[in-house]
């Protein structure tokens, strides 16, 4: 804009200019003192206190114990155990419920009624079969531990737990070289990665917000820890007693979650000694008062805004993904079909990384969603594996009754502890789904981070991968 | 609290006079800025403004865009702007610069400076720079029932004649004192109350001459402008966003109202 008032601005500038060269480098803090001086009487005339009251001791009790130095870590494990605990525990019976309804009840009364009705065989494949049966899987499978997990979660942070989390892991990521509000983002991973994503805006510096948002997807996320939960109840729970199963299993979990906090600071680190150079800036983190959570409102907001949201965001992905399994089940390239193709191609070098094809295959499919990573394994392991009287034939996701039989088909398809532990460190070290990439990207703007945060954690989990085996191998022996 | 059911009579709890716009808001006769530290209730005022449901939680730096919503009260609409909270407006972290920017050139009709009953003093630092920047305000004493948990009074008649605003008492998660807030809100917008805010003068005589030698250049530039005085100090500082508002002319709209969204 051409202002033609230029001239007497530019000597309005310089005129502050050479004022503020009479006054010194004071000014600011002097200023600043003024007002909070000013701030001090006003508040000395107009507060009136009656003693020093018995619940501010009380809430600074509280502050030591889960800040301490010693207590405060394994407190914060112990809570994150619980959750988990509690959310394993409570999701069991409302999921298979709904698995019956949707699943076992609807799906043959869907595709009766197709029949009946002449759509082809390839039409009801794909749209009840494939569309239909993963919106079913995704529900049956996210619903229940979302809507005890997010509320759980909820409340902690309504109590005003969420700060004192941050507090315990400020200095760990200050020595990393990123933000103390980092933690905070972290935790917000847990439950959704694209919301941690967006969460970062809370961090001023660019470049610490950039190792935020490509550290975030190492929080184990709401749509991965279900493959977490089964994986760890059938390969590693089995190990011991059925008793100590789900307490093993849960733990096992919490490994795994305590290992992606671990990756988190590593990689932020490490972005930080080379291409994120620079200083950690300094912020002042206020430990909010402890104030008595308003359950209901809580476990209102936190169903609708947050476990509907997500929820209705894994439909809309699982939809299509759903369409795509059915596709590469179903088409076939001479014998075998798409899948058997690419299963049987990939198997070698998937083995090296103690990984198999229908591994790699699924976490391909499964990029728009991480819930429908689990249907997808066991159908591609029946498909590939040529088993009978299992499933509902090709392209058909299902997730079976006990874990035993899932044990059974995973051990079948040539599955072993090593798989499964193997599993378990991809799920935790792989690209972003598809809506957190996307958030990655409105988020920074740049399309090099966006890869870079896309690509760097699935070869961390390659490598990771590897290692795994090739010691594994190493004690075994072969 | 018994006094408070005769309060049911006054025309400020006329609960019918409300409607919350979600939202809708097209047609706005006022915009209230929601200004505050953080973790001091803004959203849950936000929210009991609008009836709109903006997340809330206990920890600072929650809302890290500015939400909008609107309700409308006596037949006049009004839009609320929840800004992101901060403990000070003098520095230039992204969040600072969105609520000073908003309040300096969106210039709202009311900002409602959400505060922390129990921690009044350091609430202040932000309330007084605030009232540098504009002179319609409402104070929100929010978090009185921590107040009176922590054994504490606070005394809102002095309050509000020291800082020129009214000063209303509110527990917002119980839903307390919002009422007399949109009063308060309608009385400050209207002109009904006629807000003669705190400007801090406690500086040296040296700043104090340096800060009357150029808001007199600036009263000659950009006359009509309203907060000279805090203008003059932010450029004495070198603040970089004031000067480009100098160098663009974007400062001399502010007087003509221009910029009003």
């Amino acid at each position: 804009m051409e202002n033609p008032n230029k001239p007497s601005h530019d000597a309005l500038l310089s005129l502050a200019n050479n004022l503020r060269w009479d006054l010194g480098v004071n000014l600011h803090d002097a200023v600043i003192e003024s007002i909070y001086e000013d701030a001090s009487r006003i508040a000395r005339n107009a507060v009136h206190k009656e003693g020093d009251p018995a619940t501010y001791t009380l809430e600074r009790r509280i502050d030591q114990l889960v800040t301490s130095r010693w207590l405060g870590f394994p407190m914060m494990f112990l809570m994150l155990a619980l959750v988990f605990w509690l959310t394993v525990a409570g999701a069991n019976v409302p999921s298979g419920l709904l698995a019956n309804v949707l699943v076992d009840a609807l799906h043959p009364l869907l595709k009766n009624a197709a029949g009946s009705v002449g759509m082809p065989w390839w039409l009801s494949g794909v749209l009840i079969d494939g569309a239909y049966l993963s919106m079913a899987w995704v529900i049956s499978v996210m619903l229940p531990p979302m809507a005890i997990f997010f509320p759980l979660f909820t409340l902690l942070e309504d109590l005003g737990y969420l700060p004192r989390v941050a507090f315990n892991m400020d200095s760990l990521f200050r020595k990393a070289g990123a933000h103390g509000k980092q933690a905070l983002t972290l935790s917000m991973g847990f439950g959704c990665n694209a919301a941690g994503v967006i969460a970062a805006r809370v961090i001023d510096s660019p470049r610490e917000r950039l190792i935020a948002i490509i550290t975030n997807n190492f929080s184990l996320c709401n749509g991965r820890w279900p493959t977490q939960i089964l994986i760890a109840t059938i390969f590693i729970g089995a190990l011991l007693l059925p008793t100590l199963a789900g307490v093993v299993s849960a733990g096992a979990v919490v490994g795994i979650a305590v290992l992606g906090i671990g990756f988190s600071l590593a990689v932020s680190w490490a972005l930080s000694q080379t291409v994120l150079k620079g200083e950690a800036s300094a912020f002042s983190l206020e430990l909010p008062p402890y104030r008595p959570p308003r359950i209901w409102q809580t476990l209102y907001t936190s169903l609708v805004d947050r476990t509907l949201f997500v929820l209705w965001r894994a439909v809309v992905f699982a939809v299509p993904a759903g369409v795509v399994i059915w596709l590469v089940a179903n088409l076939h390239m001479g014998e075998l079909s798409l899948a058997e193709h690419f299963i049987y191609w990939a198997n070698p070098l998937a083995l090296v990384f103690g990984l198999n094809g229908v591994i790699l295959l699924a976490y391909i499919i499964a990029i728009p969603a991480n819930e429908i990573v689990i249907p997808t394994v066991l159908m591609l392991t029946v498909v590939s594996a040529g088993m009978t009287g299992e499933g509902a034939g090709a392209g058909v996701m299902f997730e079976l009754e006990s874990i035993e039989d899932t044990a059974q088909i995973l051990q079948a398809g040539g599955w072993t502890l090593l798989t499964g532990i193997n599993l378990m460190l991809f799920s935790l070290l792989h690209n972003p789904c598809s809506t957190t990439i996307y958030t990655i990207y409105k988020e920074t703007k740049s399309l090099k981070w966006t890869a870079v945060a896309t690509f760097l954690p699935i070869v961390l989990g390659l490598a990771v991968c590897f290692f795994v085996t090739q010691f594994w191998y190493l004690f075994q022996g072969g | 609290m018994n006094a408070s059911h005769n309060c049911e009579n006054c025309p400020v709890h006329h609960r019918e006079n409300l409607i919350r716009l979600g939202i809708a808001m097209d047609r706005v006769d006022y915009v209230v800025a929601l200004a505050g530290n953080p973790n001091t209730g803004k959203s849950t005022v936000f929210n009991n403004l609008t009836g709109l449901r903006q997340h809330t939680g206990n920890w600072p730096g929650k809302t890290v865009v500015r939400a909008e919503g609107g309700f409308s009260y006596r037949e006049k609409r009004y839009k609320v702007v929840d800004l992101p909270g901060t403990y000070s407006l003098l520095s230039t972290s992204t969040d600072e610069e969105v609520a000073r920017d908003f309040i300096l050139f969106g210039r709202p009709d009311v900002t409602v400076i959400v505060v922390d009953a129990t921690r009044l003093e350091r609430n202040l630092n932000l309330t007084l720079q605030i009232l540098e920047i504009t002179d319609r305000a409402v104070l929100c004493l929010n978090l009185m029932d921590e107040a009176r948990r922590h054994r504490m009074e606070v005394d809102t008649r002095t309050l509000s004649r020291e800082l020129g605003i009214p000063v209303i008492p509110a527990a917002a998660r119980q839903k307390e004192g919002m009422d007399e807030l949109i009063a308060a809100i309608e009385e400050v917008a209207s002109g009904t109350f006629v807000c003669k805010p705190h400007r801090t003068t406690n500086r040296s005589a040296k700043i104090n001459h340096a800060i009357q030698v150029l808001s007199e250049k600036l009263a000659q530039q950009f006359p009509g402008l309203p907060n000279l005085n805090w203008v003059a100090l932010r450029l004495l500082e070198g603040d970089q966003s004031i000067i480009n508002a100098v160098q663009s002319g974007e400062l001399g709209q502010l007087e003509t109202g221009i910029l009003q969204p």
